[in-house]
C-alpha cells in the first residue's frame, strides 16, 4: 500500500524522466507520445472534476475538446490565409499566438459548458448521460456540415502556432509547454478539491438533500463544476489540435468522450492523478499493443472489462487503497 | 413539392422509425427491468446482420438468414448476459457504461477478425423486391412496406406479451420493484437472461432486415445505438409504447427534416447556404427534439413521473 502522495510524485516524475531520456537518446517520437499523453491527461483532468468530484457522468465531454480544437483551428486558419474571421460589427483577425488561442478556447468552452450545463442539469442519472451524449452528437454533425472549415475532411494548420520566446516545432519545447500546463491544472484541481467549493461539490455528489438543508444549492455548485471542467478540457483540445496541426469533426465524436472516461476509470475515479496515469497507460497500450496486433482493441476491451469487474478504483485505487469512497 | 414525394418520405420515415423501435424496445426493456445501460446493443444488431449475411451467402435463403440472425443475436445476448452483464446489475451507471463500451470494442474487433474489414452483401430476396402501387399514384418498394408491417406486427406481439402473458406480468413487476418479485419467488436470473436474449433477438432482427438496404459492416450498430437511446429517452425508459411513439417521432423527424429543411431554407436563402444550413439543422434535429422533450418532460413522454 503506497501512500497516494508518493504515488503522485512518482507519476509526475515519470512525465519528466521519460521525455528527458528520450531527448538524451534522440527519440523525438517518444516525446510526441508523451505530449499526447499529457494532453489527454489534461482533458481527463477536466472531466474528472465533473465526473469524479461532481458525480456527473458526462458522455459528451468531447464537445469541449472539439470546441477548443476548432477555436484553435479557425483562428489559425484565418491567420494563415490572411483573411479576417469577422468583418462586421468589428474586425476580428485570425491569430497564431498560443496564449491568445488558449484564452479563446477556454472562454468558448466555458460558455458552451454553461449553456449545456443549464439545460442538462435539469435531468439526472441516465437522462443526464443521454442529454450530454446528444449535445456531443449535435456538435459532431454540425461540424461535419460546416464545410467552410473543412467539414468532414477537417482542417490542416501548416505551421504550429507560436509561443513567445520558444520554438514550438521542437518536440521537447512543445512538450514542456504541455507539461507545465498539465502541472498547473493539477495544482489547480488539488487546491479546488480542498477548497470550500470542492468540499461542497463532494457533498453534492454524495447527498444533495443534505447540501440543501445546509443552505447551499447543489445544482448551482454542479453547474460551476461543469463549467470549470469544460474549460479545462477545452484547453486540452486546443493543445491537441496544435500537436497534430489538424482538427476534424472526430474531435467531437462520442467514442472520444468514452475514451476520456476510460482514462479516468483506468487511473481511478475521483483521484487527483487518476486521469494522468490513466492517460499514460492508455497511450502506452495504444502504442505497444497496437504494434503487436492489428486487433489490439480486443485486448483493450478485455482489460477494461477486468478493471470494471474486478479492479477496485483503478490503478491508484489498487496501489493506494480506497482512501476515497466512491459508491 | 408533390403529394407523392411527401407521402413517400412519410413512409420512409415510418419505416426508419419502426426499425428504430425494434432496437429501442430491447433497450428499454433491459433498462426498465434491469436498470442496466447496455451500450453493446449496437453490437448485437451487428451480430444479427452478419449472421444473416453469412447464412444468406451460404444457403441463398432469406428466411433462413432471418431465423439465424434471431438465433445468433439471442445466443450472443444470453452469452454476454451470463458472463458479463450479470455482474453489473448492482454497480453504478458509470461501470455499466464502461463495461458495455468494452464489449463493443471486443465485438467490433472480433467481427473484423472473423469476417475481415470489407462489408458483406445481403440482398433483398426476389419475392420481396420491386415496387408496389399504392392509392394516390405512389410507387413504393415492397420490401420497405414489408418492414413496416413486420415491425408493427412485432410491436403488437410485444404489447400482447407485456400485457397478457405471465412473463409480461413479471416484466412489469420487475420494472416496478426488482427486489419484491425476487422475494415473491420469481427466478430473477432466469428472467433477466430471457429479457436480455429477447432484446438481443429484436436487435439482431433489425440488423438483418436493415442490412439489406444498408451495408453490413463493422460499426454499423453504433449510429443506430445512439438513435435508439434518443428514442427511449424521448419515449420514456421502460415503456414499449414510448419506444414505438418515440421511434416513429424520431424516424419521421430525421427523414422529413433531411428532405424538407433545405427546401424550407431555400425560400429565403440562396441555394448553397440553404443546403448547408438545412442539412446541418436536419442532422441536429433529432437531438434538438430530444432536448426539447427532456426539458418539457424530464423523464420522457411515457416514462415514470419522477
Amino acid at each position: 500500500m503506497i501512500k497516494e502522495r508518493y504515488l503522485n510524485i512518482s507519476i509526475l516524475a515519470l512525465f519528466v524522466l521519460i521525455p528527458a531520456y528520450a531527448l538524451f537518446v534522440d527519440e523525438p517520437f517518444t516525446i510526441t507520445l508523451m505530449t499526447r499523453a499529457a494532453i489527454f491527461a489534461l482533458a481527463a483532468l477536466g472531466l474528472n472534476i465533473a465526473l469524479g468530484y461532481g458525480g456527473l457522468v458526462s458522455f459528451g465531454h468531447a464537445v469541449f475538446f472539439g470546441l477548443g480544437g476548432y477555436a484553435m483551428g479557425i483562428l489559425a486558419y484565418h491567420a494563415q490565409n490572411y483573411t479576417p474571421f469577422m468583418e462586421w460589427p468589428f474586425v476580428i483577425d485570425g491569430t497564431k499566438s498560443m496564449p491568445i488561442i488558449w484564452l479563446v478556447a477556454v472562454v468558448i468552452s466555458a460558455l458552451a459548458a454553461f449553456l449545456i450545463g443549464v439545460l442538462s442539469l435539469r435531468t439526472s442519472g441516465v437522462y443526464f448521460i443521454m442529454i450530454t451524449l446528444a449535445f456531443g452528437q449535435m456538435f459532431y454533425f454540425f461540424s461535419i456540415s460546416w464545410s467552410e472549415y473543412g467539414g468532414e475532411d477537417g482542417l490542416s494548420i501548416y505551421v504550429r502556432n507560436g509561443f513567445p520566446g520558444l520554438n514550438t516545432l521542437d518536440p521537447i519545447q512543445f512538450y514542456a509547454i504541455c507539461f507545465i500546463i498539465l502541472s498547473a491544472g493539477l495544482f489547480f484541481v488539488h487546491r479546488l478539491a480542498r477548497s470550500p467549493f470542492g468540499l461542497a461539490l463532494n457533498a453534492a455528489r454524495q447527498t444533495p438533500q443534505r447540501v440543501v438543508t445546509v443552505g447551499l444549492d447543489p445544482t448551482r455548485i454542479k453547474l460551476i463544476a461543469f463549467v470549470i471542467s469544460g474549460a479545462i478540457t477545452g484547453l486540452a483540445g486546443a493543445l491537441f489540435a496544435d500537436l497534430n496541426r489538424f482538427v476534424s469533426p472526430s474531435m467531437f465524436s462520442w467514442q472520444l468522450s468514452g475514451e476520456i472516461m476510460i482514462f479516468i476509470i483506468i487511473g481511478g475515479v475521483g483521484r487527483l492523478f487518476g486521469p494522468v496515469i490513466g492517460a499514460l497507460v492508455f497511450v502506452g497500450l495504444e502504442h505497444f499493443l497496437g504494434g503487436l496486433s492489428e486487433f489490439w482493441h480486443i485486448y483493450l476491451g478485455l482489460l477494461l472489462l477486468s478493471i470494471v469487474l474486478f479492479g477496485k478504483g483503478g490503478i491508484i485505487g489498487i496501489l493506494s487503497g480506497r482512501e476515497v469512497k466512491h459508491g | 413539392m408533390s403529394f407523392i414525394l411527401i407521402a413517400e418520405q412519410i413512409l420512409n420515415g415510418l419505416q426508419f422509425g419502426i426499425m428504430l423501435f425494434l432496437m429501442a424496445a430491447g433497450l428499454t426493456l433491459i433498462f426498465g427491468v434491469m436498470g442496466l445501460i447496455n451500450l453493446a446493443h449496437g453490437s448485437l444488431y451487428m451480430v444479427g446482420a452478419f449472421a444473416a449475411a453469412a447464412v444468406a451467402g451460404a444457403t441463398g435463403s432469406f428466411l433462413l438468414a432471418l431465423i439465424s440472425a434471431l438465433i445468433a443475436a439471442a445466443a450472443a445476448g444470453a452469452l454476454i448476459e451470463i458472463l458479463v452483464i450479470r455482474r453489473l446489475y448492482n454497480k453504478d451507471h458509470l461501470d455499466q457504461v464502461l463495461a458495455t463500451f468494452a464489449l463493443i470494442l471486443i465485438f467490433s474487433e472480433g467481427t473484423r477478425w472473423v469476417f475481415g474489414s470489407f462489408p458483406l452483401f445481403l440482398d433483398i430476396p426476389e419475392y420481396l423486391s420491386g415496387p408496389v402501387s399504392l392509392p394516390g399514384g405512389i410507387e413504393y418498394p415492397l420490401y420497405r412496406l414489408v418492414l413496416i408491417v413486420v415491425g408493427l406486427a412485432i410491436a403488437s406481439g410485444l404489447g400482447f406479451l407485456i400485457t397478457k402473458t405471465r412473463i409480461g406480468i413479471q416484466i412489469r413487476a420487475g420494472e416496478n420493484d426488482r427486489e419484491m418479485i425476487a422475494a415473491l419467488g420469481v427466478d430473477i436470473s432466469k428472467l433477466y437472461t430471457i429479457i436480455f436474449a429477447l432484446g438481443a433477438a429484436l436487435a439482431g432482427l433489425a440488423g438483418a432486415l436493415v442490412g439489406t438496404i444498408q451495408s453490413v459492416e463493422v460499426g454499423m450498430g453504433e449510429p443506430v445505438l445512439i438513435l435508439a437511446f434518443v428514442v427511449i429517452v424521448i419515449g420514456g425508459i421502460g415503456s414499449i409504447k414510448g419506444a414505438l411513439v418515440g421511434g416513429i417521432l424520431v424516424g419521421l423527424t430525421d427523414t422529413l427534416g433531411g428532405v424538407f429543411l433545405p427546401r424550407f431554407f431555400a425560400l429565403f436563402l440562396d441555394n448553397s447556404a440553404a443546403t448547408s444550413v438545412g442539412s446541418s439543422l436536419a442532422s441536429m434535429a433529432i437531438y434538438i427534439l430530444m432536448g426539447a422533450v427532456l426539458i418539457w418532460r424530464p423523464t420522457g413522454l411515457f416514462g415514470a413521473r419522477a
